[in-house]
């Protein structure tokens, strides 16, 4: 056939409209997106949400300030202690309350656990969107339930810890729990080693994962992305080193940046991180003070009287580094014992912004890994 | 050069499967063992109805009253301190009353009518053994309480709620310990002023109402407000030993 | 760094003839009118450089008829913040200019504020709910929302 003359025949085409989920285990939860197809390209792409709305923000109006806390657990259910540390920051500045050195480490040990278990969760999800179904994710899941029976034995449950408290943590950790931290913190690097090599120069994951889904800086400054996601595009701003909240000053660390910001990056940013998280907690085991207790005075006696605990009048806007992003917590106090005003800031639903953006002129398939690559969990977007 | 090679990375990762495959049978880890590659044991899950679950001893799950020796000589007051604080509000607390409607008091102590706990409205929070002055109700580890119907069978009543201390030892050897102790503290403390008058400062935590004594007036339903869950501030001028 | 509240305060007026700010706490407090010019003065002024906005609530204060809109602003480039600003908007007639146009991260938090309080925004490229469904009547963060007891519906009949 020769190349000039096109011989097929003309085929008039037309827009078709998908929904994709809220039934669908690609999207993580009760998440639906209705993409506009040009053959298999997109061309428009709505998220729609809600569908687990249980407006957390009302019922914690008529709730005290701690018996907020077990709801937060329910926000992102892969990262309980950070949510739980949100609100307690949150609480602490406004009612401006001392946290224990004790505490502080308790909760930044905690808190990188949890960046732990849910890197690990979310590499093993994407892999399982990319079409390698089960095996990287077991291997996740497999190693992720080590430090899950961690928390169950400081906080008595394995995902809705509810273990964070204004002034440090609930209850100490018990006997022999550091041993067993360092023994996961010493193991991990193998584990990590075995799933880059499973993982990040495989040639299927190159050619799904490189130049998909990118994010520019500008955009994803401008649309509040935080967390890996604002990492991958390069973008140095990382909460723990820029407020410089708990002993994260104390710790050295780097950020990991990436530099064309496609899923392929925010899959490599989580690994760094965790090798970034497990210095952390090298360093945070090592200096764990023993002297000092868990939680401060005022801590304690709030969590035995949550009514009397009634902070002055005013506002606070607490935030933290949450594995997913920047995790926010504003409070509006009107001198009572539950909040005025309460408010979540979640990463997963500021991230999902940008879903349309990097999904445009991509193919169907792509939009699953796009989608797997932000790292939402519905709970949390929905609230 | 390998980096040119397609697929190489790909048998690279495959040799990982493998490994893992072969750590799962113990004939597989004969083989990495004379093949000098460092192995685990590489069986994580276990078959459940059969095998059950280590937990740790902090593991919660459910609620559950605690009493001393017969089950009439349970720990809970009735003050309802838990109920006002239960973030779901699954918990629902009637006083004993006599005909006058005056609380009916055994061994100094105000007695719960009813203790309901809709487990099926339950979160697992703990909250409730947080705020308890009395140490009366705890955590269970019980968890294979399934049941075919979500309103009656969900819905423990005093009942089904009351364990005794010798199962909480049982179950949290650690934490039991400590709560007996505390137990033992405040009835010398108690049994002490009977003499004296009441010398010691009152402990900051926990609020150390003493169990005789009870809550002074019952408190009334859903009064909006503090309760009184510390001891009241009165015998805290003379210093212990003056 | 950023310039403390009074500074900032006495800087925004300088550079915007006309508009005036109240100070609540370190919290700015700013008419309605002027949020879209103090917000692009935010974030175009290198000073401030405020390029980053985290994070868009509203506030009801049903005695006082208004409902307070909160905009938490940091900046990325210059890593300072956060910045406050608050601006009150009538509750029975509660319209707003849309930050959008100038902060993407606006765009769900406002279709947020927008389903759960009621309040417009203007120039939103996209305004639906956002949690509840379409077609969903009131709003239920409203402090005077009665929420529907799901305890004691009345029973099916059958």
């Amino acid at each position: 056939m020769s190349p000039e003359i096109d011989t097929r025949p003309q085929v008039e085409t037309q827009t078709l409209e998908v929904n994709l989920g809220p039934q669908h285990p690609s999207t993580h939860g009760v998440f639906r997106m209705v993409a506009t197809l040009d053959g298999e390209t997109v061309i428009r792409l709505k998220p729609v949400m809600g569908y687990m709305h249980r407006n957390h923000e009302k019922i914690a109006e008529g709730l005290t300030y701690i018996g907020c806390f077990p709801y937060t657990d329910r926000l992102d259910y892969f990262c309980a202690m950070t949510n739980n540390l949100a609100l307690a920051v949150a609480i602490e500045r406004l009612a401006g309350i001392q946290v224990s050195e004790r505490g502080e480490y308790i909760r930044v040990i905690m808190a990188e656990l949890t960046r732990l278990v849910n890197h690990t969760a979310v590499t093993g999800f994407l892999l399982n969107d990319m079409g390698a179904f089960g095996t990287p994710l077991l291997y996740a899941f497999r190693e992720r339930e080590k430090i899950l029976d961690l928390f169950e034995a400081a906080s008595g449950s394995r995902m809705m810890c509810n273990y964070v408290r204004p002034g440090g943590v609930r209850e100490d950790l018990p006997a022999g729990w550091v041993e067993r931290a360092w023994e996961i913190v010493r193991a991990y690097p193998k584990f990590l080693d075995e799933f880059e090599t499973l993982l990040t120069k495989n040639d299927i994951i190159l050619q799904r994962t490189q130049q998909v889904g990118k994010l520019p800086q500008p955009l994803a400054v401008s649309a509040g992305i935080t967390g890996p996601m604002l990492r991958a595009s390069g973008v140095n701003y990382d909460i723990r080193k820029v407020d410089g909240y708990s002993v994260y000053p104390r710790v050295q660390f780097k950020v990991p940046l990436g530099t064309v910001g496609d899923v392929y990056d925010r899959y490599l940013i989580r690994i760094l991180e965790m090798r970034e998280s497990l210095k952390i907690l090298e360093q945070a085991l090592q200096a764990l003070p023993t002297t000092s207790p868990s939680i401060s005075p005022k801590g304690a006696a709030m969590g035995k009287a949550p009514r009397t605990f009634r902070p002055p009048k005013g506002h606070a806007y607490g935030r933290i580094e949450a594995p997913k992003g920047e995790l926010g917590f504003f409070l509006v106090s009107d001198g009572s014992p539950q909040p005025y005003r309460y408010r979540i800031r979640p990463p997963s639903f500021i991230n999902l912004t940008v879903l349309e953006d990097m999904c445009l002129g991509q193919k169907v398939a792509d939009v699953i890994v796009i989608l797997g690559s932000i790292d939402i969990v519905l709970c949390e977007v929905d609230r | 050069m390998a980096r040119r090679l397609v697929g190489f990375h790909v048998l690279r990762g495959m040799g990982v499967t493998l490994k893992t495959f072969c750590e799962t049978y113990p004939w597989g880890r004969a083989v990495l063992r004379v093949l000098r590659i460092p192995s685990t044991n590489g069986l994580v899950t276990i078959e459940y109805p059969e095998v059950k679950q280590q937990h740790s001893e902090r593991f919660r799950y459910f609620p559950f009253l605690v009493y001393d020796g017969t089950p009439d000589d349970l720990r809970c007051v009735a003050c309802k301190i838990c109920e006002q604080e239960c973030p779901p509000q699954c918990i629902h607390i009637v006083m004993e009353k006599d005909a006058q409607g005056r609380p009916v008091k055994v061994h100094g102590r105000t007695l719960p009518a009813q203790f309901d706990i809709d487990m099926s409205i339950c979160m697992s929070c703990r909250i409730c053994v947080d705020v308890c002055p009395f140490d009366a109700i705890e955590m269970d580890n019980a968890y294979e309480l399934s049941a075919s119907d979500r309103f009656e069978h969900m819905l423990f009543d005093k009942q089904r709620l009351l364990k005794s201390n010798e199962y909480f030892q049982q179950i949290k050897p650690t934490e039991a310990s400590e709560v007996d102790q505390r137990l033992a503290a405040k009835q010398k403390k108690t049994a002490a002023p009977a003499q004296a008058q009441p010398a010691s400062a009152a402990p900051s935590s926990p609020p150390a109402a003493p169990p005789g004594a009870g809550p002074a007036a019952p408190p009334t339903g859903r009064t909006p407000g503090p309760q009184p869950t510390g001891p009241p501030r009165a015998p805290q001028s003379p210093p212990p030993g003056a | 760094m950023l310039p403390a509240a009074e500074a900032l305060k006495t800087e925004l007026e300088q550079l915007l003839p006309g508009v005036s700010v109240t100070l609540e706490g370190t919290a700015l407090a700013i008419a309605a009118k002027d949020l879209l010019a103090v917000s692009r003065c935010l974030k175009d002024t290198d000073r401030f450089a405020m390029d980053y906005l985290s994070n868009v609530t509203a506030v009801d204060y049903p005695t006082e008829q208004r409902i307070q809109m909160v905009y938490h602003l940091y900046s990325m480039s210059q890593r300072h913040g956060p910045l406050t600003l608050l601006v009150n908007v009538d509750r029975a007639q509660p319209e707003l200019e849309s930050v959008t146009p100038l902060w993407r991260s606006a765009e769900f938090q406002e279709r947020e504020v927008y389903d759960l309080f009621g309040v417009r925004f203007q120039g939103h490229p996209d305004l639906r709910r956002i949690l509840m469904w379409d077609g969903f009547e009131g709003h239920p963060m409203r402090r005077d929302y009665v929420v529907e007891d799901q305890d004691n519906a009345p029973e099916p009949v059958r």
